[in-house]
């Protein structure tokens, strides 16, 4: 392996760094028509007329869409293999509002000023309707968020559109009720966390044209070409072929660009007027209309005998997807999923769950996608039920932790722990952080006390048996190959790392790969880049590639030399006889692969995976607390992690770094908030506050890798597990420190201060 | 109105609306270095340097650079690969969006602060919001690329 595992910089390094022009809006066409949405002011309503004749005369204005100018057909904007477990409970624009923020009217115009003018213009008669704004007491209200008779859903997820439900499951192994009552020590513990922003710097944005066939182009900063051109297919009613989708350079995504939240809305110009549309959201419209983290309550029930073995596991959630049900049904399943997977004791578990629909703004995907809630909460009641046994909560953690070799109990993407070092993380961190010394807590004498917390996560890499990696890779006439890609760079370097794995099987030089993605006419289908699977399951599907290219490679050098291609190797430079009798250069077999060849010097890939095996990681972190006015202050937060083969240890810790800071931000300080009419509080970066860099100071990673062997490098993910540990580890540290337990995120200042209050007063 | 100013060092003059902002008219102009990631002055995507200083160009009046010299990273290009080359070592520069005016400020701070240690480098650069990286590998970077400069400096003092 010479560039496996390599600290390689990205291949778009000196482009991004220089502000080259890469990304949709700077390479949009200056002819585009400009594209807004006039957004519903009521969480609950019917449009009963909209007038927009005044805002039509505005100079400069194209077209003005409503409900009656949209095709009829239900769809889900949630980007996943098809048939979608999201249900198809969407319109373009629907005559019935279901949020604040929601589509009332599409405008376009020539020129920005137009279209605000116009907007303001458009007169819209709503019959205001009672909201349903508490997802606790959502399912089976009078009032249905989704009441019509074309609600779809393709696959049996136990949906139900006239009881709020959007999802509801139980799963269990033997009779966990039974167990709890043979436990000498059970907690019972609910947790909640809120809905947070993705906050990628560079908001949702598409521009959209007809090309020479009449074909809807649509140039995106999307995670998931593949399925916005079938989504898009289907709203419009045209079909995919219809669609082609290209990605250019992408400012972040983290989930919420797997959902198609505003390609739609060009689209639907372009195939109406015929012209090119662009969109751009606002940070406002980034807040209110988009694809946030599902607010969750998880109830977790734990039962442990007097040793501390935790036999029994009870989880039971409740998801708010909002008025929308992308990534509903879906991302539930993981927050019992993951954190089950984490423990091997387990001889019974019951895992249920409701996903019910309100009028907030839908949810969707977003980094960690349902397992950072259930490992709060999983991971903060094993801390409650290690203290009610008086036990060190880490060794608690070393009793139970899942261990490679073992059998997964209640993880649904493998039978069996293929590869973990996860004991070892834990034992590394500890020795990072100080644990032995500075547990539980050391008053400093100046009403500050310090504290440590811990917790330990996973996640999968790829949907087994469902997502899809893609790779093609062709010899070019000068030695050089092009590796063409479905799955979606957004930032991440998966351009890079897929490169580094593909010059490796190759055996020629990082430089001499040239990377493409993506553009769905030319890119090999790939599922895209979300559930961490590209690192995994577009890996696999490279190396496959690659091994395919070099057996042609082999063929065609063979028959220049003419001889068998069993006769000969391919050491990456030339094909040389193994009776050491004659060579070909690389360079000379893909001359010829120009003139008189019958070898097609390209090969494609295709993977799925049976299994998802997870990484690992231990996050331990040590926190200050004033006793007054309950601020808090991260003073060091210990990371060590197994996600196999780090492909680029760079990369990899840049991401755990990113990945931690998102969690201490959902930890800390992230809340979207609603109002009595459910009007959003947070609706900018004023109000929504993410971590800066005077947040963030002592962030330490380490890498222990073991080694997952059904990837050709041995590589398994690392996106999103990296978020999955601060909630739970911080306000395990809050409990060390004063006392209090916070099962609500974030945790504020506010809510310590009031719990050490109450506790006062107790 | 029209106003005349000096863009990357060239004088070029603009017509340009009462209420157009400065960071829409650098875009027209092609700079897209120039990135807007919020409206609310949070973000310091927009950074530029006005008459040497950083200014947020989405809050500042395309109307008050008259005569002014406005300064973007397509006018220090080789600037941007000196310093961006730290960045992409560290595998920190990831999607790229905040990087332009992230290093227009640290162009500024080079300017403003002599040898800073890193609270001086945080508070500097606090209000630049990065949402990829979790700021340490760009910490890690402006270390690195502060001392090679300073050996730099040092090299042609003796």
């Amino acid at each position: 392996m010479k560039y496996v595992n390599q600290p390689m910089v990205k291949k778009d390094a000196m482009a991004l760094v220089t502000g080259k022009p890469v990304y949709t809006d700077d390479i949009a066409p200056k002819d585009c028509l400009i594209v807004k949405v006039l957004r519903s002011p009521y969480a609950h309503a019917l449009i009963e007329e909209i007038n927009t004749d005044p805002a039509m005369k505005v100079p400069g204005i194209a077209c003005i869409l409503t409900y009656k100018d949209v095709p009829q057909q239900r769809f889900t904007l949630a980007g996943q293999t098809y048939p979608e477990f999201s249900p198809y409970d969407r319109l373009i624009l629907d005559q019935r509002v279901r949020f604040v923020g929601d589509g009332a009217a599409i405008v376009a115009g020539e020129t920005e000023a137009a279209v605000d003018k116009a907007l303001k213009l458009i007169k819209v008669k709503y019959k205001i309707l009672p909201p349903v704004l508490d997802f606790r007491k959502a399912k089976d209200n009078e009032i249905l968020v989704h009441p019509e008779d074309n609600w779809e859903t393709k696959m049996p997820v136990g949906a139900d559109n006239k009881r709020n439900l959007c999802a509801q499951k139980e799963e269990s192994l033997g009779d966990v009720d039974a167990l709890l009552k043979e436990c000498r020590y059970v907690v019972d513990r609910t947790y909640h966390t809120k809905a947070n922003q993705q906050t990628m710097m560079e908001t949702f944005r598409a521009y959209t044209y007809l090309d020479h066939f009449g074909r809807l182009n649509v140039v995106a900063s999307t995670q998931v070409p593949f399925h916005v051109r079938r989504i898009l297919g289907r709203a419009l009613g045209i079909g995919a072929s219809r669609v082609r989708v290209i990605k250019p350079r992408i400012g972040g995504g983290f989930g919420a660009k797997q959902t198609a939240v505003c390609e739609m809305y060009p689209a639907i110009v372009t195939m109406k007027t015929g012209r090119p549309a662009k969109i751009v959201y606002s940070r406002y419209e980034s807040q209110i209309c988009s694809s946030p983290r599902h607010e969750m309550e998880v109830r977790v029930r734990l039962g442990a005998d007097e040793n501390g073995i935790l036999k029994a596991i009870d989880i039971h959630t409740l998801s708010n997807t909002g008025a929308y049900g992308e990534h509903g049904p879906t991302t539930v399943g993981l927050s019992g999923h993951k954190p089950l997977g984490l423990y091997r004791n387990t001889e019974a578990y019951r895992f249920s769950y409701e996903v019910v629909y309100t009028n907030q703004m839908s949810a969707g995907a977003y980094r960690g996608y349902g397992a950072t809630q259930g490992i709060f909460a999983v991971e903060s009641a094993v801390d409650e039920l290690a203290h009610e046994m008086k036990m060190d909560p880490v060794v608690f953690r070393e009793k139970n932790l899942s261990k490679e070799g073992c059998l997964f109990v209640g993880y649904d993407g493998s039978p069996r722990v293929t590869s973990c070092t996860l004991d070892k993380c834990l034992a590394r961190a500890k020795e990072m952080i100080g644990w032995e010394e500075k547990y539980p807590c050391r008053d400093m004498g100046n009403g500050r006390i310090r504290a440590v917390g811990s917790a330990i996560a996973m996640q999968g890499s790829s949907i087994a048996k469902v997502d899809v990696g893609g790779a093609s890779i062709k010899l070019g006439e000068d030695g050089s190959y092009t590796l063409g890609l479905g799955a979606t760079d957004m930032g991440t370097g998966c351009d890079t790392i897929l490169s580094q794995m593909a010059a490796d099987v190759l055996e020629t030089d990082f430089d001499n790969i040239v990377v493409f993605g993506v553009d769905t006419d030319i890119s090999p289908y790939d599922s895209g880049s979300y559930a961490s699977a590209t690192t995994y399951i577009t890996g696999i599907a490279v190396a496959d590639a690659c091994e395919q290219l070099r057996v042609k490679i082999r063929e065609l050098g063979a028959a220049m030399l003419d001889t068998e291609p069993d006769q000969v190797e391919f050491d990456g430079k030339r094909v040389y006889k193994l009776n050491g009798e004659g060579e070909v250069s690389l360079e000379a077999v893909a001359a010829k692969g120009t003139s008189g060849n019958n070898t097609c010097l390209q090969a494609c890939a295709t993977r799925s995976s049976q299994i998802s095996p997870p990484p690992f990681m231990a996050g331990l972190v040590e926190i200050e607390i004033d006793k007054e006015t309950g601020a808090l202050e991260i003073l060091d937060y210990a990371a060590v992690v197994d996600c196999g083969t780090p492909i680029n240890p760079n990369l990899a810790r840049v991401q755990t770094e990113g990945g931690l800071a998102q969690g201490i931000g959902m930890a800390l300080y992230e809340d979207i908030q609603y109002n009595d009419r459910g009007q959003m509080r947070n609706n900018s970066f004023m109000q929504y506050k993410i971590p800066t860099r005077m947040d963030l100071k002592n962030i330490r990673v380490e890498f222990i890798p073991s080694y997952e062997k059904s990837h050709p490098f041995g590589a398994k993910s690392i996106g999103e597990m990296v978020i999955n540990t601060p909630c739970p580890a911080i306000a395990n540290a809050v409990y060390n420190a004063v006392g209090v337990r916070i099962r609500e995120m974030p945790i504020t200042p506010e809510k310590i201060a009031m719990a050490l209050e109450e506790k006062k007063t107790e | 109105m029209e106003i005349k100013f000096w863009l990357n060092g060239r004088k070029i003059q603009a017509e340009i609306q009462a209420d157009t902002l400065l960071l829409d008219l650098l875009r027209e102009k092609g700079c897209y270095s120039v990135k807007r990631g919020c409206e609310t002055a949070n973000c310091g995507l927009c950074t530029v340097l006005l008459e040497d200083k950083p200014v947020l160009s989405c809050s500042t009046l395309a109307a008050r650079v008259e005569e002014k010299h406005v300064v973007t990273l397509e006018g220090l290009q080789e600037k941007a690969e000196e310093l961006g080359g730290f960045l992409a070592r560290e595998g920190a520069e990831q999607c790229g969006f905040c990087n332009p005016g992230f290093m227009m400020n640290i162009f500024a701070m080079e300017k403003e602060l002599k040898d800073p240690g890193e609270e001086e480098i945080q508070e500097y650069l606090a209000g630049n919001l990065c949402r990829c990286s979790g700021f340490m590998g760009q910490t890690r970077s402006i270390l690195k690329y502060l001392e090679y400069k300073k050996k730099l400096r040092e090299g042609e003092g003796r």
